[in-house]
């Protein structure tokens, strides 16, 4: 029986999540019951800013603006067609048990909690879990082309960390098609004009006028000019923040700017320290990388990963002399297999991953570098053929061809783990209202639901269900009480203010001219990040990630340098004000990683695993969520907590073996 | 196995919509040929920003040939002259040592240059919002398996959705013809039950729409469907003159 812990209380207050009463299937029953409104007269006079485009941004914008209300939309590529979520392969999640294998929304709540390490909210990932089903459903209406049985029935695959068949897809491009589906949704309000889209502009900062968010400072990236909007309320889905790491899975302008600018507006920052390190990526292969491609999950439904047995035989292969396929299936380590016989291949991502760097770590890796490993096809090509395997992964083959030169129908892949999804994020209550009153956040740029690790295909279902099926009744119980609120001029002081400090901030970027490229302190401080917070920390680490993040940040103050004006196209100081915000996060994220002495999910500290090289929880101490408040620059954030307490589900160590 | 080449980029400059554009040459010496098209430019410019010179802007994200943002006709080509290929999954391994390597931006009325390498490529969008969609709000839809869809009809339809909206169909034709793009929207929406409600308005509207920005006429040179990443088959732009034919006569 482990002690219950208690939420931190800031100014009186407790941080409250503000979970509804009742048994957990009936909470979001019951909060929908007796939530407040807003009449549809009263819509139409309340404006909401939307940022993102992405799974969440998109399907919020496009219901919200159904339901009525005026929404203000903005999007950092040309098009919101091109959000990140764009790029999800393997699929998503939801307990329609079509299989008849057993799957309900329990399961999934259940599966979700536990592959998050019991590190998430019960209340809102059961709800989640809930809301799965509605989604399938919105999206088969909206013309999403899922994968169909010759029957004509949705088809469904196994993902990581489940052991039924709950993953609906489309191909190997599930993320398009969705985002393409709540593209369509969003672009048919655009053409009614109940959403005005403003591409390619960046926010820079939020408007908070007497406690409530109220606003935004945006950047027009063609003409450079600084821009005010009001809104009633303001929603941010800007995705999440891997980018800190320079090289990730995430796309270039991916970045965690907008959740810097709520959390020195109030917002608080949870569990920085939660990134997840996807399992296969095509591995790091020269200096003038860019990013790294992943490879789906979905690849090792059919793919064995294995290292050789030997490490004659790995060096043999590492210095070209030997080739994987010279080696006898007796000669090679199927260690996912070995180890974890329940789940095998078929682990949690977190799992997959630290056993591939185990394994390198041990002198067992491939490729020229020693950091890979494989994921062979042969078995299944025996099995099933060539064309099955084609037909089920054929886009990924040939992207994995194109990229290493190599045919994975011929050879096996080399893959090794990449930084992919973070699962912190804004925190966020039950509303998904951040600690700013008016102030929302959604997908993946929030803490909400994935714990210490997201399990795969379920960050689509998150985005969607927060955009389709969670905001738009949540916000409304806030914009009730906002009727009365008239729109409010952008000549207000609290916005001229806001725009004057993005305004210095630019200026003072511009004015350094030193002689560092903005994407050579990015790159030093992603070094830092992979090799200190990366897959494996520990306490020495950590402690001189921040001594070195600071040096970075000192470095980038004194002596980037940004070509050009700032009152126009200007990618390069786009790119500076992102690398200065990556340069807080990863302190951020180093700072709650040194605090979490435990290991849980994609949080490993070296220091707290069990014999056999697992995850080691410490519930007595670390069961919560941890908030972190900003006090100012230079000073240090205070440490706040939100009580995670498992009313339904016992927590116990993650089993995959068995 | 990776080398290193040497190449020469012939580059479009362009300051701004309305600026003079031209073509500046740029040596490139030891380009890994591991590396993409994409990042060949981010080490060239790299280079034009350590001689405080302004880079070369140009549009990109995802780099995993899938958000449809890269664009750049390369020796003559959308994408460059791989087949099934977007630029940023184009390798340095495809060219010789030694070669030149001309680099414009979409040529296309509709799609205006921005600046160097970047065109506005909004009138996709708008061609969206004229009617690229089925009419449903969110809530209120029938359960997924209520409507058994043949695997045929639903691959079928999810060829056309691969569509990526980067508009090298636009920039490979002659007439600047925004066609494949439009007839691979109405074909998908058409082919499903969910869509055929409303396909021929869809077509009929989307048509129009494409016509009123600027895009030209199709005169079936099938060049769209060579150089589309994609590759959405040009069959597709018949299903949109079936469902724009039968709307027409339904008027």
């Amino acid at each position: 029986m482990t002690k219950k812990q208690e939420s931190t209380a800031v100014e009186g207050n407790k941080i409250d999540a503000r979970i509804p009463e009742g048994p957990l299937a009936e909470k979001w029953s019951n909060y929908k019951a007796h939530q407040k409104l807003v009449n549809p007269a009263n819509k139409r006079r309340l404006d909401i800013i939307v940022v993102g485009t992405g799974l969440a941004g998109a399907s919020a914008a496009a219901s919200l603006a159904e339901l009525g209300f005026n929404v203000l939309n903005f999007c950092i590529q040309d098009s919101p067609r091109r959000a990140h979520s764009i790029a999800a392969q393997g699929g998503i999640n939801a307990a329609k048990n079509y299989q008849n294998d057993g799957d309900s929304v329990y399961r999934l709540f259940y599966d979700t909690i536990k592959g998050g390490d019991y590190r998430a909210r019960e209340a809102n990932v059961y709800r989640l879990a809930e809301v799965s089903n509605n989604i399938i459903d919105q999206c088969v209406a909206q013309g999403v082309p899922f994968a169909r049985e010759y029957g004509g029935l949705l088809d469904n695959r196994s993902f990581g960390g489940a052991q039924v068949s709950r993953t609906f897809y489309a191909k190997g491009q599930t993320g398009q098609q969705l985002l393409l589906g709540a593209y369509s949704a969003l672009s048919r309000q655009i053409g009614k004009g109940a959403v005005k889209l403003y591409s390619r502009y960046e926010m820079l900062d939020v408007v908070v006028i007497d406690g409530r968010a109220r606003g935004i400072i945006a950047r027009n990236l063609v003409t450079g000019k600084v821009e005010r909007f009001f809104a009633h309320a303001v929603v941010v889905g800007s995705g999440g923040y891997g980018n800190t790491f320079f090289l990730s899975t995430n796309a270039m302008a991916s970045n965690g700017s907008a959740a810097i600018q709520m959390y020195k507006k109030g917002a608080y920052f949870a569990n920085p320290a939660y990134a997840q390190i996807h399992p296969t990526c095509i591995p790091v292969h020269g200096e003038f990388q860019s990013k790294l491609t992943l490879m789906s999950e979905s690849l090792r439904n059919d793919g064995r990963i294995w290292v050789p047995k030997k490490k004659e035989d790995a060096e043999a292969i590492r210095a070209g002399k030997k080739k994987p396929t010279d080696l006898k299936e007796e000669e090679r380590d199927y260690y996912l297999e070995r180890r974890y016989p329940a789940f095998g291949n078929l682990v949690p991502r977190d799992v997959a991953s630290r056993a591939a760097k185990e394994r390198c770590d041990a002198g067992f890796g491939v490729g020229n570098t020693g950091l890979a490993v494989y994921l062979d096809f042969s078995t299944a090509i025996e099995r099933l053929g060539e064309n099955t395997i084609r037909a089920r992964y054929g886009n990924l083959f040939q992207m994995y061809d194109k990229i290493v030169d190599e045919n994975p129908y011929k050879t096996p892949m080399m893959i090794y783990p990449a930084i992919h999804y973070t699962m912190g994020g804004i925190w966020v209550d039950y509303e998904l209202q951040t600690s700013v009153k008016g102030l929302f956040c959604i997908g993946e740029a929030n803490f909400s639901d994935h714990g210490a690790n997201r399990l795969g295909a379920s960050a689509l279902m998150q985005g969607l269900a927060d955009g389709y099926f969670v905001l738009p009744y949540t916000i409304q119980n806030y914009l009730a009480d906002q009727i009365q609120v008239p729109r409010m001029s952008t000549d207000l002081p609290e916005f001229i203010e806001a725009e004057k400090a993005v305004h210095a901030k630019i200026e003072k970027i511009m004015k350094i001219q030193g002689d560092k490229s903005v994407d050579s302190i990015h790159r030093e401080l992603g070094l830092i990040m992979w090799n200190f917070v990366g897959m494996g920390r520990n306490k020495a680490g950590l402690e001189q990630a921040l001594e070195k993040i600071k040096e970075v940040r000192h470095e980038f103050w004194t002596r980037v340098y940004v070509p050009g004006v700032s009152g126009d196209l200007n990618v390069e100081l786009e790119k500076a004000l992102r690398v200065a915000d990556f340069i807080e996060i990863g302190e951020l994220m180093a700072r709650d990683a040194l605090m979490r002495e435990e290991s849980c999910g994609g949080h490993f500290r070296e220091e707290y695993q069990t014999p056999d090289g697992e995850a080691l929880r410490n519930d007595e101490e670390f069961s919560f969520a941890s908030c972190w408040k900003f006090n100012g620059d230079g000073e240090e954030p205070t440490l706040l907590k939100e009580a995670l307490d498992y009313e339904f589900i016992h927590r116990q160590q993650r089993n995959y073996k068995a | 196995m990776e080398k290193n080449i040497n190449v020469t980029l012939k580059i479009w400059r362009q300051a701004g919509p309305k600026a003079k554009g031209e073509f500046v040459t740029y040596k490139m010496d030891n380009v890994s040929t591991d590396s993409s098209f994409l990042e060949m430019l981010d080490v060239l410019n790299e280079k034009l920003i350590k001689q405080r010179k302004e880079p070369i802007a140009f549009d990109h994200d995802c780099r995993e040939g899938i958000c449809g943002m890269c664009s750049l006709y390369i020796n003559g080509h959308p994408h460059g002259m791989d087949g099934e290929t977007t630029t940023c999954q184009l390798h340095m391994r495809r060219f010789k040592d030694g070669e030149t390597i001309t680099v414009e931006p979409w040529r296309s009325a509709a799609f205006p240059v921005i600046k160097d390498l970047m065109v506005d490529r909004g009138a996709f969008d708008k061609i969206i919002q004229a009617g690229g969609y089925v009419s449903v709000n969110t809530g209120g839809v029938p359960d997924g398996n209520a409507i058994p869809i043949s695997k045929v009809v639903a691959d079928e339809a999810m060829d056309a959705a691969s569509c990526i909206g980067c508009g090298a169909c636009v920039a490979a034709c002659k007439n600047g013809s925004a066609m494949l793009f439009v007839a691979a929207k109405v074909s998908q929406m058409a082919l499903l039950p969910q869509g055929k409600v409303e396909a021929s308005h869809r077509a009929k509207v989307m048509v129009a729409k494409m016509d009123e920005l600027g895009f030209g006429n199709c005169t079936n040179t099938g060049a769209c469907e060579a150089e589309c990443p994609k590759a959405i088959s040009i069959s597709h732009i018949a299903r949109l003159n079936r469902e724009f034919l039968s709307a027409k006569f339904k008027d």
